[in-house]
């Protein structure tokens, strides 16, 4: 079957599955690693962090790339693209900020420090860059690349908070174990995530 | 006035050697892993992104350093992270014109240099607050002991999961050569884990490499103490060469 012949609401959850397991944010592709082993030893303030962290990264995304692609492209200053995206997600965590502290109290004492912290975590530029850094290739349409832009993001972001929680659960664990002293705090964490990220490498091949 | 001016030199002197090994960034402080680990695949990648971290960090210290007066204190940090953005922007034009292997290889983590938390830290923690001089030697310090460490990984990583180290993939102006190092008698490299390669690799190695010197600080720290054990014993001995309780047992 060729690529032209799936459905593409098929290729569309593969590519969030991709990106959820085989292709994770964290162990596969490392962004937001000082987020991971900063804030990975509490499961509540994990979550947390990491539900807050899905949500800027689905919003930019779905800011970013129509500023890509209907305003610095036809201006023909597609270089600016860096200095752009950051300045949204700047803006667009305070703005997020506002809201929940207006909506929900009680969500944005949760959420606490890590909210201003979104917008130096690694993992929103990052998916928000190679969004539009690989282009729309040969073929295919606008939407189609948009679509695929919005999976990634959602694939990235769901294999954040997974992969977030686990490892909190596992470093909770960690506290309590006798573990040698060298290896005491970042250095077991790392190696934990070593053999996450070699359990994670088996799922390889799926949606490719 | 000589005294005024030695303990200028001294204090340069020491904005710009502890960031290499003493507070050193990625081994010390923990900061900036995800490039280390990201772009450590071999030891020439680790190099080029060492030597464009370096530039962005020295080139926003000192801007920031001389702009600090003028930027208000409620927009610190936007401030900053635009600044950086520039910088990086700039660096992505020139490595994309000139090292077009370099760039490619980097990939995205070139523009993630924008959010790094080592440029940014040393903007909040540093540069602000000191003069342009210590910014630029800083920014020096910090970004050569950064280059020192992700090499370190680099190099790990690339002789055991290559089992060579090849030089002008990156930097096409120097001629391709390779070093064989782990290759078998049949000429093979059967003897290299491609494990290393992978991302779990870059864990395990930065893992284990931050394990080796927490051990050899642990090792120092209890090599003072006994030390410094010793030394209060001799001192008691000193002052009071007959203490009392040997006094009673003669008795």
């Amino acid at each position: 079957m060729s690529t032209a012949m799936t459905p593409y609401i098929v290729t569309f959850l593969l590519a969030i599955l991709t990106g959820t397991l085989a292709d994770n944010v964290i162990l596969s592709r490392f962004y937001g690693i000082c987020s991971f082993i900063g804030v990975g030893n509490k499961v509540k303030s994990a979550v947390s962090m990491g539900v807050a962290v899905s949500f800027v990264i689905i919003l930019s995304s779905l800011i970013c790339w129509p500023i890509y692609y209907f305003i610095l492209t036809p201006l023909n200053i597609p270089f600016m693209d860096t200095l752009t995206y950051i300045l949204v997600i700047a803006s667009l965590v305070q703005v997020v900020g506002l809201f929940i502290k207006k909506y929900s109290p009680t969500l944005y004492k949760s959420f606490g420090i890590y909210l201003p912290l979104i917008t130096t975590n690694c993992a929103v530029l990052g998916v928000v860059q190679s969004n539009t850094d690989t282009g729309i290739s040969l073929g295919q349409s606008m939407g189609a690349n948009f679509g695929m832009s919005m999976a990634n993001a959602i694939g990235t972001s769901l294999g954040f908070v997974l992969v977030i929680f686990i490892f909190a659960c596992i470093r909770e664990r960690l506290e309590d174990a006798d573990s040698p002293k060298p290896f005491r705090g970042v250095a077991i964490a790392l190696v934990t995530a070593a053999i996450m990220a070699m359990a994670f490498m088996g799922l390889m091949g799926i949606g490719s | 006035m000589a005294n005024e001016i030695n303990l200028k030199r001294e204090q340069h002197k020491e904005s710009f050697v502890s960031g290499i090994i003493r507070q050193n960034p990625l081994f010390i402080s923990v900061l900036g892993t995800c490039p280390a680990l990201a772009v450590t695949k071999t030891l020439e990648a680790s190099f080029g992104m060492g030597l464009l971290f370096t530039f962005v960090l020295v080139c926003s210290n000192v801007l920031i350093s001389l702009l600090k007066k003028i930027i208000p204190e409620v927009i610190e940090t936007p401030c900053y992270i635009v600044i950086i953005a520039t910088f990086v922007t700039i660096t992505k034009m020139f490595t994309n014109a000139f090292l077009p292997e370099l760039y490619s290889t980097l990939g995205v983590f070139l523009s993630l240099l924008v959010v790094n938390c080592i440029v940014l830290g040393r903007a909040e923690a540093f540069a602000n607050k000191n003069s342009v001089l210590d910014s630029l030697l800083d920014g020096l310090g910090n970004g050569i002991g950064y280059t020192l460490a992700i090499c370190l990984i680099g190099l790990v990583r690339e002789i055991l999961g290559t089992g060579m180290l090849s030089i002008g993939k990156v930097f096409t102006f120097i001629p391709v050569y390779s070093l064989p190092i782990l290759k078998a008698v049949d000429g093979s490299y059967d003897f290299s884990m491609s494990f290393f390669s992978n991302s779990a690799g870059g864990f395990i190695v930065l893992g284990l490499v931050l394990a080796v010197i927490n051990a050899i600080e642990q090792h120092k720290k209890n090599k003072a103490k006994i030390a410094l054990r010793n030394e209060m014993k001799k001192k008691l001995h000193e002052d009071d060469p007959k203490p009392v309780y040997q006094v009673k047992e003669a008795k």
